[in-house]
């Protein structure tokens, strides 16, 4: 069997900088991979790369089997990538359920309808406000983006990214700027949602990390310097000292 | 977490319905009122608002909605003008209007072919100015607007810079365009229409995508959007649209020039938007309402009218927020209970 994702020696330098360095993993159908290092690791970086926001100076992306390294972003979400931002991009402007609703609308196909008001349409508004209460906010759907406090910011960068039904989701730093309580609720969200979509974790909260994970890899200066289960990483002793032990962890 | 959420109906709000159906009204007897007051020369005056607040607010659907500053909309504006000229020109010789196609006599055949030519234009300018932004953006559409600009200020066939005069405007049917009623109400007929379409586009799907990708570009493309393509039909729809409000202008005033496609016709579309109110719908129209009523009046008093709008410019961006319709609602609502 394939894995849903595999990157096979991807790299990528910024100037002197080289912030990915020869990246090999995999993450399987239905499985929480999570990854972890210290900021400025190239965790983000990774990401942007596997959306297609930045482009590989060498290696694979393959996804279901298709390379997909060479496509641009919105393809790529076309073949099944979604993925949540660490600094959230939202649209302002719009409501939480008109920026959920947008991302339905973007999966239905183009968007060349000139005359019939969105706003009106239940095939957009009925599984946007679905995607809503999956991550707690239903209650907010009428509230604009800018009135929304962090917390929700994150929960709606996740409602958007299933509106787009994914198979497999990069979820950067969701708990992020979220309080304990916020924390768990987003936790208890992403155990829900374990098994049905693949699911490429970016983390600091450690507790989050060891709650959903099956597998960790440790990213360091771009480099995986180690991968494997939960139990494992817990104790591998160059883990410890590169990053658990660096106590803001 | 709460199970049971209504969605309210987004519908328009009943107060704002009537007051659009109030000001309809109001341009509809307008003529009748001038004529009441003695100043009939109003009624093509406002003829003329209309026709601009028309281009504006094609150049609101880029500007304003798509978050496009285009700084060569007076290009479509002016070949529309120019459609209207040369195919009167050629129904007259009996030639070939651009060499291409047999002229007209008739308003809503130039009206078609301008729209088919501003969106061609749009299509080319678009095309390539697209894969730019910001400041390059804005110098390319000013550099493709001023080629055109060029390109008719060299025809001596349609008059060079001197301009085409028609003999004749382009009719509708048995009407009269030599009456300043009828043409009224074509423009007014015209600026409705507009009104509408730019209405049903601002809350539709792809004003939803256009919208968006002027707030958050790197969101769009995450949730699969490719925006090259939605801006530029955005860019090929006002360029149809201002095309064809040049033609009711060229056959409102019975002459077209290289002045309606110079890059200061583009800054005055820009500058009505803007005093009008960016990304509102009433703004385009309230702004040039404004800004050739400045022109009027002030003109009156002196040749360097010019001079006192960058002041009333500067205190409307500075203080109204919105321009003139953010002043209008702000007005509205502050009296309401
Ligand atoms: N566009 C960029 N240009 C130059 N350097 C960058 C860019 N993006 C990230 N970097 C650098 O690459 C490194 C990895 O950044 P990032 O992927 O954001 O780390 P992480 O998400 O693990 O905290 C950092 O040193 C960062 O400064
Ligand atoms: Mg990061």
């Amino acid at each position: 069997m394939t894995a849903l994702l595999e990157v096979k020696g991807l790299r990528k330098r910024f100037g002197g900088l080289v912030a990915t360095d020869n990246v090999t993993l995999d993450v399987q159908a239905g499985e929480v991979h999570a990854l972890i290092g210290p900021n400025g690791a190239g965790k983000s970086t990774l990401i942007n790369q596997l959306m297609g926001l930045l482009r590989q100076d060498a290696g694979e992306i393959v996804l279901a089997g298709d390379r997909i390294d060479q496509l641009p972003e919105p393809e790529r979400v076309r073949r099944g990538l979604g993925r949540t931002f660490q600094i959230t991009q939202l649209l302002p402007e719009f409501t939480a359920l008109e920026n959920v609703a947008l991302a339905v609308q973007a999966r239905e196909g183009h968007s060349f309808r000139f005359l019939r008001a969105a706003a009106h349409e239940e095939r957009l508004n009925a599984p946007a406000l679905q995607r809503l209460k999956e991550v707690g906010l239903a209650a907010k759907a009428q509230v604009k983006v800018a009135s929304l406090s962090q917390g929700e910011r994150k929960q709606l960068e996740l409602a958007i990214a299933l509106a787009g039904e994914p198979r497999l989701l990069l979820l950067d730093e969701p708990m992020a700027g979220l309080g304990p309580a916020e924390s768990g609720e987003m936790v208890e969200t992403l155990r829900k949602l374990k098994g049905s979509v693949g699911i490429l974790l970016v983390e600091h909260d450690m507790d989050a990390v060891f709650a959903l994970a099956d597998r960790i890899s440790v990213l360091v200066y771009g480099k995986i310097i180690a991968s494997g289960d939960p139990a494992a990483i817990r104790d591998d002793e160059a883990v410890r000292t590169a990053y658990l032990g660096e106590g803001d962890a | 977490m709460t199970d049971a959420v209504s969605l309210p109906a987004p519908a328009m709000r009943k107060g704002a319905a009537v007051g659009w159906l109030a000001v309809a009204v109001l341009l509809a007897v307008f003529p009748t009122i001038a004529d009441a007051l003695g100043q009939p020369a109003l009624v093509p005056l406002v003829g003329r608002i209309l026709i601009y607040g028309m281009a504006a607010a094609t150049l609101n659907l880029v500007l304003g909605y798509g978050g496009l500053v285009s700084f060569g909309h007076a290009a479509y504006f002016g070949l529309g003008g120019y459609v209207a000229g040369v195919m009167a020109l050629s129904a007259r010789n009996g030639d070939l209007a651009f060499g291409l196609f047999p002229g007209t006599d008739q308003l809503l055949v130039a009206l078609a072919v301008a729209a088919v030519m501003g969106a061609v234009l749009a299509a080319v300018i678009g095309s390539l100015s697209l894969r730019t932004s910001g400041v390059q953006f804005i110098m390319i559409t000013l550099a493709f607007a001023q080629m055109v600009y060029f390109l008719f200020l060299s025809l001596k066939a349609y008059g060079g810079d001197d301009g085409l005069p028609m003999r004749r405007r382009l009719g509708i049917g048995a009407l009269d365009m030599r009456d300043d009623r009828v043409l009224y109400f074509v423009a007014l007929t015209g600026a409705v229409i507009v009104f509408l379409v730019i209405w049903r586009i601002t809350v539709s799907r792809f004003g939803r995508v256009l919208s968006g990708l002027r707030q958050n570009e790197a969101r769009m493309q995450a949730i699969g959007i490719a925006p090259r393509r939605y801006r530029l039909v955005a860019f090929i729809l006002a360029g149809a649209g201002a095309s064809m409000a040049g033609v009711l202008m060229a056959n409102q005033l019975r002459f077209v020039s290289p002045d309606m496609l110079h890059w200061t016709k583009s800054g005055e579309l820009m500058i009505m938007v803007i005093l009008g109110g960016v990304g509102t719908l009433a703004g385009p129209f309230l702004g040039a309402a404004a800004l050739v009523g400045l022109e009027t009046v002030l003109g009156a008093f002196t040749e360097r009218w010019q001079l006192l709008l960058g002041p009333i410019l500067l205190a409307v961006v500075l203080y109204t927020h919105g321009g003139i319709a953010g002043l209008v609602t702000k007005l509205v609502k502050g009296r309401a209970p």
